[in-house]
């Protein structure tokens, strides 16, 4: 025993003040941003936007916000939008710690409610998109699955979203109106799982976004079926309230619910709601 | 424990405890942060749930499932690697580490295309009516693959600073390889085999990724504690707070286990052979040894 022992709990706690210390400062940066409430209050038009805004989107709007994106920002030269998808309930939990985001578009109107009602978004979250669910099966169709009741039947390897998430409330909500119960071989939390599982080939089925099947090409096919339209996702988009350029935020949010983002939404599968 | 053997140098620099201590609240302070954010009223129905009870005992059988095909496959593996002498050692070697380093969701796509339905086997599986996909042996199967190389540098490492005079000796007396395998091999590197399991059962336990990405997410089925908290996460953030101070609670138990098991309590301090590089001390093999016989 080389080191007293008092001398030991000395350094420790010198180390614990030390981290502390940095733990302080880490805290102290985001209490900072509340920024100054006469910047502005809504879009102005006249003002050229200019700086940069971060917005962060469903992953379900990956390819549509990254053209949007990048149009703008050749639109708006001095301008630069920089993009974070992940699962609209993760994305709700960042902003809701503090998370830098000026912008959020949603897969849902529940995950943007949450923001709305602990007020961290401005205004009220205007709906820019619909999208509904589709089958995905295997190019070759293996189980020969020709509609939504087809999924039910026995033998058919059928994967949907668990119901926690978006995607799975709606298959519950189809499977509900429909009064067809069905036996999932897996529950998954994330509809781009369910479609790798369909790619893969592991499943028969799955169920997914319209939007997901256009992106995935020839990699699989699509069995429409009318009662998908039984559940319509709406995807609302809404300024973050602690956003410190609002003026391009709200210039984003025009290009994403103008003609021009419509469009670009539309090639891309989704509805207008 | 080192330092409390007479005439061991214990001189560690002041400002690498002040760096340690940092180093500790780095890990400490993420789990006190979760802790902190317990619902305590709610923590016994929350863990308790149809749901979370069922994803434990998932968790159990399959980590336990997974830690037998370690040591069945784990062993002679470290045997060949820590024994053995022929070209392309070096590069097995690098192979079968891979999965530590490798993302497990790489692991994941990599069983899929092996043991999934167009898979390398899985096609002539399915036509001997074996399905893996979708099932608990995919579980089992997606934490054994990362767990494996746990199990193999452990003992490894043991097999290296156990030596092989014993076994030669054995040998020379006549026993043939598996005999000595048997009476003398597996004794001597014992606690290094008992470490390397109870590693490979939490890293097995903590598997996430591979088990997502390979075998899918149902309840009862392939749903365990891990992918459970990240379902949960999505609509309850209290029942996954829950459900992670839960698992936490059986990795610190299996961790503890692991560090105290195989030595017997106040005999030889800390220098066991299954500690990876050459701490072995001279006097650890007799005491070895002699347990062994």
């Amino acid at each position: 025993m080389r080191i007293p022992r008092t001398r030991l709990a000395q350094v420790l706690l010198a180390g614990v003040v030390l981290a502390t210390a940095l733990g302080g400062c880490g805290t102290g940066a985001p209490a900072s941003t509340g920024g100054s409430p006469s910047a502005s209050s809504g879009a102005s038009g006249s003002a050229k936007p200019s700086g940069s805004i971060t917005v962060f989107a469903a992953a379900s709007l990956k390819a549509t916000f990254t053209r949007l994106a990048a149009d703008f920002e050749a639109k708006n030269p001095g301008t630069k939008i920089a993009l974070s998808f992940a699962g609209s309930s993760d994305l709700v939990t960042q902003i809701s710690q503090g998370a830098p985001a000026d912008v959020f578009a949603s897969a849902d109107t529940k995950n943007m409610t949450k923001l709305s009602d602990a007020s961290l978004v401005e205004g009220s979250p205007a709906g820019f998109a619909t999208n509904v669910l589709t089958i995905a099966v295997p190019p070759a169709n293996p189980a020969s699955v020709g509609s939504f009741a087809d999924l039910a039947k026995p033998g058919v390897k059928v994967v949907i979203c668990a119901s926690q998430v978006p995607c799975g409330a709606a298959t519950k909500t189809i499977e509900k109106e429909t009064g067809t119960t069905l036996k999932p071989v897996s529950e998954e939390s994330s509809v781009t799982d369910v479609l790798g599982k369909v790619t893969s080939g592991e499943a028969d089925a799955g169920l997914v976004y319209v939007t997901d099947v256009k992106a995935a090409g020839d990699k699989v096919k699509e069995v429409p079926f009318a009662e998908a339209a039984k559940a319509v996702n709406t995807y609302p988009i809404a300024a973050v309230r602690t956003s410190k350029n609002k003026e391009l935020a709200a210039a984003f949010i025009a290009a994403v619910t103008g003609p021009g983002g419509k469009k670009v939404l539309a090639d891309a599968g989704f509805g207008t709601p | 424990m080192n330092y409390r053997r007479a005439g061991a140098y214990s001189g560690i620099p002041r400002w690498a405890l002040a760096m340690a201590a940092a180093g500790a609240l780095f890990v400490l302070l993420p789990l006190a942060a979760m802790v902190a954010r317990v619902n305590w009223p709610d923590f016994i129905p929350l863990v308790t749930s149809e749901a979370s009870l069922t994803a434990l005992g998932l968790s159990l059988r399959t980590a336990a499932a997974s830690t037998v095909l370690c040591v069945l496959l784990g062993v002679p593996l470290a045997l060949v690697l820590a024994r053995g002498d022929f070209p392309g050692q070096r590069l097995l070697r690098s192979f079968v580490l891979l999965p530590l380093v490798l993302p497990p969701v790489v692991g994941g796509i990599a069983l899929l295309y092996t043991f999934g339905r167009q898979g390398l086997l899985g096609r002539s599986l399915e036509v001997a009516g074996i399905q893996i996909a979708f099932s608990t042996t995919a579980v089992v199967l997606a934490q054994t693959f990362v767990a494996l190389p746990f199990l193999v540098v452990s003992l490894e490492g043991a097999l290296r600073s156990a030596g092989s005079r014993y076994e030669a000796v054995a040998a020379t007396l006549g026993a043939r390889p598996s005999t000595v395998l048997r009476r003398v091999t597996v004794p001597l590197v014992l606690p290094g085999l008992a470490s390397g399991a109870v590693l490979s059962f939490a890293r097995s336990l903590g598997e996430f990724g591979a088990t997502l990405t390979f075998a899918g997410s149902l309840q009862g089925v392939t749903r365990t504690l891990p992918l459970e908290i990240y379902l949960q996460r999505e609509t309850d953030a209290d029942a996954a707070v829950a459900l992670s101070l839960l698992l936490v609670a059986v990795a610190v138990v299996v961790v503890g286990l692991s560090y105290r098991g195989p030595a017997p309590v106040g005999g030889r301090a800390g220098s066991r052979p299954g500690a990876s590089s050459g701490t072995g001390s001279p006097h650890a093999r007799p005491a070895d040894m002699r347990r062994a016989s």
